[in-house]
């Protein structure tokens, strides 16, 4: 409820460069070749990610946040500069499966149950029947749904649809976590519960994520980092570190902390816009 | 629920009279022909069964679905039995659903081998084969857009076309026998399977393939689990018609030359002795086999694809 | 490693249009079609070819049976130019009225299709609007309609046709009663999902201005449902041209591309029954491709979207 004093640590700018660089890119541009001009969707990005961290990419709409994720995800080629995940190119990253992807929607499967949606990434990847039953289950759990496992996605309303695919992004155990906007199609009341939930599974299994978000006050309260992207050409205008403590509530959005920060970002945002 | 089952219950009642007089009107006719004797049950059935289906079709829930088309169904073949019966309409032009029955009971023993050779032995095989053909080369071309996007439109050129008219050519190359019919319903029932499943397997929306790309699935593993499933719904489809377009096409290709059995065989033959009793039995027994293989996909169709919205209501 | 300059851009724009069209793919299908076809009729007439030659006594190469099996005059499997030549004779060497003229047999056939069509398409549109504003209508006739097209229908094309020949109806009316049947189901199918598409949203709107159901069906449910009544035309005279040719398969019918089908298979005439089932096809493509022009002008006047 109340944020504990002595848990505040505001991260250490010396521990930071110790930690191990999850996502590194460099010089990062893609361009489109549409049928009138070429379209610059990213334009020289320079962003490391290191491992604990929660970074919000946040940006207007066509600001690029959405392409850089795929770019990270190996769904999208760059044509410009580099990018390597854990040291490997995004593919080699892709095949050794270090990540989890969530989409904008649950995109859950509706011919199978909520657990055989949860497994199926552990199917593909050949775990045996009782470990992929086990997990499954723990993960449902973990994400609030342990009593729906038997039931289809059409059963379950949209945020417990999205927990689900979320539970099914982390069966796996990736060491990243790639989110796209998954809460944008919820009403606030949801949301906020999810964000809540989210921000302690981080607090709890300390894995990377990255999340694009275009809401403020929910970067805010997610992340560690909050990239400011620029619209198109997709530029970084400013990467700010968030001070707040790891073990947050939803009542840290009242603190003059949270308010400087979002402040920050409502600033950046305006610097990008102005340039167009 | 008390007021539910009130009107249910009334309805059926309705239904139960109309029924009752309509038995009473067709027996009075059978015995003493069209008369003031059989002017009130025909009244009653009339007043009583229009009721009860009013009141049927505005009520929600399966039994009324069920018993409304049903209801309105023997309202028909009543209204048959007795316009034939009661108007003296020759048998050559319009027999009875009665005279109909009858026929197909006298005539049983040749009406089962025509089924048998028609039916089991030229549209099981030609249907089994056609539809397997079809997805199987819809599966192969699947990786390659460029045949797809060759062969796509011939096959809906195809499909539009009359294709019972290679029925003479098939005779000619496979004989008199079930081998050409099947062979006719083998080309009828390719294309829309092809058709059909080259939809389906476009089906799957561009972030479930994304989702499949991020699990480092192989080609083989998102279809099986993917794409496939998700093309159920237009695979059912193509079966369904396929069900219609088989029975049709042996039926037809049998006008054009047949050994002595079969039931385009029969029809045509027992037209030209104008016993068309018997041909309206045939034709009876088509329309039982083809309703029955139509419905049996549909309860498959059902238990494989029940998650699809079509299904839920 | 920067974007490279890309050389000639309106080059590779059409190139790529190309590679990514339908006109490359379906001609290279096409053209191998037509080499596997040539290929296939050696196949089959080569031991009747090798007969012929035989019994002609002087020696053959094997250069002489391939041309033979492409020049015969009963052959197992036509050659295309075969067939073709047969069309261009029957077509184009014939007066349009005499009966060995395919020209006179495919407009016997097309007359019939289209009053057929006329027919079906009538009913269909009633039907659908029956269905679609009355609910008993709905719950009782609707399930039976589906029901209708799992009996195959065109097994009673003889029936009907022999036995409206003794009443006297010989001639156009037998065959299209027969079209119209088979054509009034995708009609029907597609109005009834066509005046039922309108969002709740707009209804509601029109219950807004209390108007009565009349001006709801000509305001809001009939130019909604042109776009679902296109596509089940178009099925519909396919339909209603196998409809046609079935109907002339019993004796009676002399003329037609059905008739011309059965003589021809009755006498062997092997290029004469492909002449006559291109025909059809051709038929076939010029009715539907008609439908398709007649859609492709509405969607122009409705301003690009139906």
């Amino acid at each position: 409820m109340t944020i504990a004093q002595a848990s505040r640590t505001a991260t250490p700018t010396a521990a930071a460069e110790t930690r191990p660089p999850v996502v590194d890119a460099r010089g990062l541009t893609l361009v489109y070749q549409t049928a009138d001009a070429p379209v610059t969707a990213l334009s020289d990005i320079n962003l490391t990610i290191r491992k604990g961290d929660f970074v919000s990419l946040i940006g207007p709409s066509g600001c690029g946040k959405t392409t850089l994720m795929r770019v990270v995800a190996d769904l999208e080629k760059p044509t410009g500069g580099s990018v390597t995940v854990n040291g490997k190119t995004p593919e080699q990253a892709r095949l050794d499966r270090s990540y989890g992807y969530v989409f904008q929607a649950p995109a859950l499967y509706p011919w199978r149950s909520i657990e055989r949606n949860v497994t199926l990434p552990l199917e593909i990847m050949g775990m045996a029947k009782a470990e992929r039953q086990d997990r499954a289950r723990r993960y449902l759990d973990l994400v609030g749904l342990g009593g729906f496992a038997r039931k289809f996605p059409w059963q379950l309303s949209g945020g417990m649809q999205q927990r689900a695919s979320i539970a099914r992004a982390m069966s796996f155990e990736p060491d990243l976590l790639l989110m796209d906007e998954p809460f944008g199609a919820l009403d606030e009341i949801t949301r906020d519960k999810l964000n809540l939930h989210l921000v302690r599974l981080w607090a709890q299994t300390g894995m990377t994520v990255v999340f694009v978000t275009h809401s403020i006050p929910e970067a805010v309260f997610l992340s560690s980092r909050i990239v400011v992207m620029s619209p198109r050409p997709g530029r970084i205008m400013e990467v700010i570190e968030s001070g707040l403590p790891r073990d947050r509530d939803l009542d840290v959005r009242e603190t003059p902390e949270f308010l400087d920060v979002a402040h920050r970002v409502r600033v950046a945002l305006r610097t990008g816009h102005s340039y167009d | 629920m008390g007021r539910a089952l009130d009107s249910l219950a009334a309805a059926l009642g309705l239904a139960g009279l109309a029924v009752a007089s309509g038995l009473v009107t067709v027996a009075r006719l059978a015995a003493e022909g069209p008369g003031p004797s059989t002017v009130v049950p025909l009244l009653i059935t009339l007043i009583a069964g229009g009721s009860a289906l009013v009141r049927l079709s505005s009520r929600e829930g399966w039994p009324s679905r069920v018993a409304t088309p049903l209801l309105f169904g023997l309202i028909l073949l009543w209204g048959w039995e007795v316009v034939v019966a009661g108007f003296q309409v020759p048998r050559i032009l319009l027999p009875a659903p009665s005279a109909i029955g009858e026929a197909l009971a006298r005539a049983w023993p040749t009406l089962a081998a025509d089924f048998w050779q028609t039916f089991v032995r030229s549209v099981i095989p030609g249907y089994a084969i056609g539809s397997g053909a079809g997805f199987l080369v819809a599966v192969a071309i699947d990786r390659s857009p460029f045949l797809q996007r060759g062969l796509l439109p011939l096959g809906s050129m195809i499909s539009a076309m009359p294709i019972v008219g290679i029925a003479p050519i098939m005779v000619m190359w496979f004989g008199f026998d079930w081998q050409s019919k099947a062979a006719v319903v083998v080309v009828m029932t390719f294309f829309p399977m092809l058709v059909n499943t080259l939809a389906g397997l476009a089906a799957a929306g561009a972030m479930e393939r994304d989702l499949m790309r991020s699990y480092a699935a192989s080609y083989l593993q998102t279809l099986v689990r993917l794409r496939l499933p998700n093309a159920l719904p237009f695979i059912f489809n193509a079966l369904k018609l396929n069900s219609t377009l088989a029975l049709i096409g042996a039926i037809v290709a049998e006008f054009f030359g047949t050994p002595i059995v079969g039931m385009g065989f029969r029809i045509s033959t027992e037209v030209a002795r104008m016993n068309v009793d018997v041909v309206w039995a045939t034709i009876a027994l088509a329309a039982l086999a083809g309703s029955a293989s139509y419905g049996l996909i549909s309860l498959v169709e059902r238990g494989t694809t029940f998650w699809h919205p079509s299904f839920r209501k | 490693m920067t974007a490279a300059a890309i050389p000639g851009p309106a080059r590779r724009a059409l190139s790529r249009r190309l590679a990514q069209g339908r006109a490359v793919p379906l001609a290279v299908v096409l053209a191998v079609l037509l080499v596997v076809w040539y290929a296939a009729a050696v196949w089959l007439n080569a031991p009747q070819a090798g007969e012929q030659l035989d019994r002609a006594g002087t020696p053959w190469t094997t250069a002489d049976l391939v041309v033979r099996s492409w020049a015969m005059e009963r052959p197992v499997l036509p050659a295309p130019h075969q067939i073709g030549a047969e069309l261009y004779e029957s077509v184009l060497n014939r007066p349009i009225d005499s009966r060995r003229s395919l020209v006179y047999h495919a407009q016997v056939t097309l007359s019939a299709t289209l009053a057929g069509f006329g027919f079906g398409v009538a009913l269909g549109i009633l039907l659908a609007i029956g269905i679609v504003h009355l609910r008993t209508l709905d719950r009782s006739l609707m399930p039976w309609i589906i029901a209708s097209q799992t009996i195959p229908i065109l097994a009673i094309a003889p029936m009907v046709v022999v036995v409206l020949g003794n009443l006297g109806f010989t001639g156009l009316l037998p065959k299209a009663l027969i079209s119209g049947y088979l054509s009034f189901f995708p009609v029907t199918i597609g109005m009834v999902k066509g005046l039922r598409s309108p969002d709740p949203l707009q209804l509601d709107l029109m219950r807004t201005y209390s108007a009565r159901p009349m001006h709801v069906f000509a305001k809001l449910r009939w130019p909604a449902s042109v776009g679902f009544l296109f596509p089940s035309l178009k099925v519909a005279i396919a339909l209603a041209l196998v409809g046609a040719i079935v109907a002339e398969l019993p004796t009676g019918a002399q003329a037609g591309l059905g008739a011309r089908l059965l003589t021809g298979s009755y006498y062997g005439q092997t290029v004469q029954i492909w002449a006559a089932l291109f025909m059809a096809s051709f038929l076939a493509m010029l009715a539907v491709g008609a439908v398709g022009l007649a859609e492709r002008a509405l969607v122009r006047f409705r301003g690009g979207r139906l």
